[in-house]
């Protein structure tokens, strides 16, 4: 993972609460198994609308999202984070996030980092009336920074160090493996196992046909 | 020292406490497996080459992309057919097992555990999906995870996770007729948002809950994700230890001994503390459905849609208008008079054999409404052949739904059960996101009883709404009453 310490670019205002992952993007575009070339499937539904704010071509080449709260609400996708990254964007900030997008966007190298609401509106305000103002994202400081105005952030110390790191989860863990497999030894007996597979007898299941 | 049922299982799941604000690593017992989620996390590990830690904690399902027509042919969606082609192609590659559309142990993945026995209290359950909460109604620690967090339990069967904060949700009293535990979740999310339960494990307690079916907890915590909790629990009594024993991978002999004495150790100790607490009276409940485009925006059906006017709360006032906009619905209407061309009964929240017992129930000698598509798509390929030893899908035919096969279809589109653009659905599903269930789609979530009743009818009804003649049992299987026998009418 690329190591983050700031970032400037500019800022995108999107005056919406609740923007879910199907908002994010739409369950058909979940189907490729590819970790990367996710970028038109961002918005997919309001990317048709000309006035939608990507659209506008002063905030097309958005890399800071400043959105309203409950933001990455929904489904599991880790490829809503994909989608924002692959469009250029590398942080997000809003009042509140959705706990799994808050956790994917961390191991993804996405900034997701929480602003009061207060200051939200002012950096909307700002981002509104001068469009393809850029936004100064310091992750050391934990500050946000558009005009002459700078506001703080919160993200969690933990993540912070990762990505200022650039650091991957697994190789991390794996550095424990002697306590994991400690841990496994003294796992008890009635825990489930999925193999040997046990089910019930093998019966054949009748296709559906279309109906008229 | 006195601990909730959450922390007890977090404990017991401890590998490595965490310092200097790294979090703690944690053990997982159980990794469910889909298409979606799975592609990239398998292909991390190959480009790392590393193995699966622990096939034999793994099991995998096709259930998102898969078909519910003509499941013996090839997969039409060349998209959906590489997804399930790669995901056989990675179980094979990386031993791990797998049921594939066709198999009489296929279906959605929250279904799939359960059935099988695999899920049981107090284990550690995570899979690809943010339903995963559904297995919380056994005592689990159940939550959802990103495909990164997959590809590491793949690799190292452990999360490193940051301890949640807990919430006790307390239902008290007794359910009123045509009210079901999916009532109570709505009520519950329209109660504290769609945002209320982030960074909480969310306990249900309570009467109601107490006397709740397995199959009717698992709604419940399957939509703990719709309040932003990512994951409910419910903690194990008699009627989980009951419906475990005897399944496939229940524990046998001594080993269920062993299991059961543990497993009542699994509750809330009397003197817990709660960082939150929530309570409501079951008895003030009735029939909900959503109106809006979140599933915290949902009312009793007796209720009218708001009107965004009336809203003090600015951002609450927009995010109405857009969604009473996307919805095509005009602000006052009453609930009842909003006609649906849709209804779809399924999914990972109410697709299960009791879900379409309590269907059935409601729509024998019954014909659907005139312009009105039915759909009714088990949970699972052991539903569908439970349900068709009961003779429930004759019941469907006859009502002139279509019934059938097993997956999340409409739930979110991923198959060919879509909505068109503008098309209105009461589902039994669990989000009424725009475009959830296809481009331009407008969804209400209901309960498998309001679905029913919608059918009958062709815009949103409880069975109160309805006449039942001679001497239907007018109880649902999870023993929630259907509907008084002197139902009024409204036709």
């Amino acid at each position: 993972m690329e190591k983050f310490t700031t970032h400037t670019g500019v800022g995108v205002p999107l005056r919406r609460t609740n923007v879910d992952t199907d908002q994010i993007i739409p369950a058909v575009y979940l189907k490729r198994v590819t970790r990367t070339g996710f970028e038109d499937a961002l918005f997919a539904a309001w990317r048709g609308d000309p006035t939608f704010v990507l659209n506008q071509d002063a905030y097309k080449a958005g890399s800071v999202l400043v959105a309203g709260a409950d933001f990455g609400t929904g489904s599991s996708r880790e490829h809503a984070v994909w989608a924002l990254k692959d469009y250029g964007f590398r942080v997000v900030l809003a009042p509140r996030f959705a706990d799994i997008f808050r956790g994917n966007s961390g191991k993804q190298g996405l900034v997701a980092g929480i602003v009061a609401q207060e200051d939200i509106e002012i950096l909307w305000k700002i981002l509104e009336t001068k469009p393809g103002t850029e936004v100064t994202v310091d992750l050391e400081a934990r500050t946000a920074h558009a005009d002459d105005v700078t506001v703080p952030f919160q993200i969690d110390d933990y993540t912070r160090w990762r990505l200022m790191e650039g650091l991957d989860d697994i190789g991390l863990t794996l550095q424990h493996e002697d306590d994991i497999a400690a841990f496994e030894a003294g796992r008890a007996a009635w825990r489930p196992k999925t193999l040997p597979a046990k089910h019930l007898p093998s019966v054949p299941i009748e296709p559906a046909r279309p109906v008229g | 020292m006195a601990g909730t049922l959450a922390e007890k299982v977090w404990e017991a799941h401890l590998v490595r406490r965490g310092s200097d604000g790294a979090p703690d690593l944690l053990y997982i017992d159980l990794h469910l497996v889909h298409e979606v989620t799975s592609p990239q996390a398998f292909e991390g590990l190959r480009l790392a080459g590393r193995p699966v830690r622990r096939p034999d904690l793994t099991i995998a399902t096709e259930d998102h992309n898969t078909p519910t027509l003509d499941i013996d042919l090839p997969i039409a969606d060349l998209t959906s057919r590489t997804q399930i082609d790669t995901l056989r192609n990675n179980a094979k590659e990386f031993g791990v097992r797998i049921h594939s559309l066709g198999d009489a142990d296929q279906g959605i993945v929250h279904q799939v555990g359960p059935q099988l026995g695999l899920t049981m209290p107090g284990l550690t359950v995570v899979c690809g999906d943010s339903h995963t909460s559904t297995h919380g109604a056994f005592g689990a620690l159940a939550f959802g995870i990103g495909t990164s967090e997959v590809e590491h339990v793949l690799a190292t069967q452990t999360l490193p996770l940051a301890p949640f904060k807990t919430m006790a949700i307390t239902v008290n009293g007794e359910l009123p007729p045509g009210a079901t535990s999916k009532d109570i979740i709505l009520a519950i999310i329209a109660k504290i948002g769609t945002g209320g339960g982030q960074g909480y494990v969310l306990e249900y307690r309570g009467e109601a809950i107490r006397k709740l079916s397995m199959e009717a907890r698992m709604t419940i915590c399957n939509m703990s994700i719709e309040a932003g909790a990512r994951a409910g629990m419910i903690a194990p009594d008699q009627t989980t230890f009951d419906y475990l024993q005897g399944r496939p991978h229940a524990p046998e002999g001594e080993d269920w001994d062993a299991a059961v004495e543990y497993w009542a150790t699994l509750r809330s100790d009397d003197d817990a503390e709660f960082d939150a607490e929530v309570v409501l009276e079951a008895a003030d409940l009735e029939p909900f459905v959503t109106w809006g485009t979140n599933p915290g925006q949902g009312l009793p059906l007796s209720a009218s849609v708001p009107v965004p006017a009336e809203i003090a709360d600015a951002n609450e006032r927009v995010t109405a208008e857009r969604a009473l906009e996307y919805m095509g619905l005009e602000g006052g209407t009453p609930l009842r008079d909003v006609k649906v061309d849709t209804v779809f009964i399924g999914s990972c929240t109410n697709g299960r054999i009791e879900d379409l017992r309590s269907v059935a129930k409601v729509l024998q000698g019954r014909q659907k409404a005139d312009d009105v598509r039915v759909l009714v798509v088990p949970a699972s390929a052991r539903v569908r052949l439970q349900a068709e030893a009961e003779g429930l899908d004759v019941i469907f035919k006859e009502f002139g739904a279509e019934w059938r096969n097993a997956g999340c279809s409409m739930c979110l589109g991923m198959n060919p059960d879509q909505l068109a653009p503008g098309e209105r659905a009461a589902s039994t599903s669990n989000r009424n996101f725009e475009g959830r269930q296809g481009k331009g789609g407008r969804t209400h979530l209901v309960s498998p009883l309001v679905a029913a009743a919608t059918a009958v009818r062709g815009t949103l009804s409880s069975v109160a709404d309805l006449e039942f003649e001679g001497d239907v049992d007018l109880t649902t299987f999870d023993g929630t009453p259907l509907a008084p026998l002197s139902a009024p009418s409204f036709v």
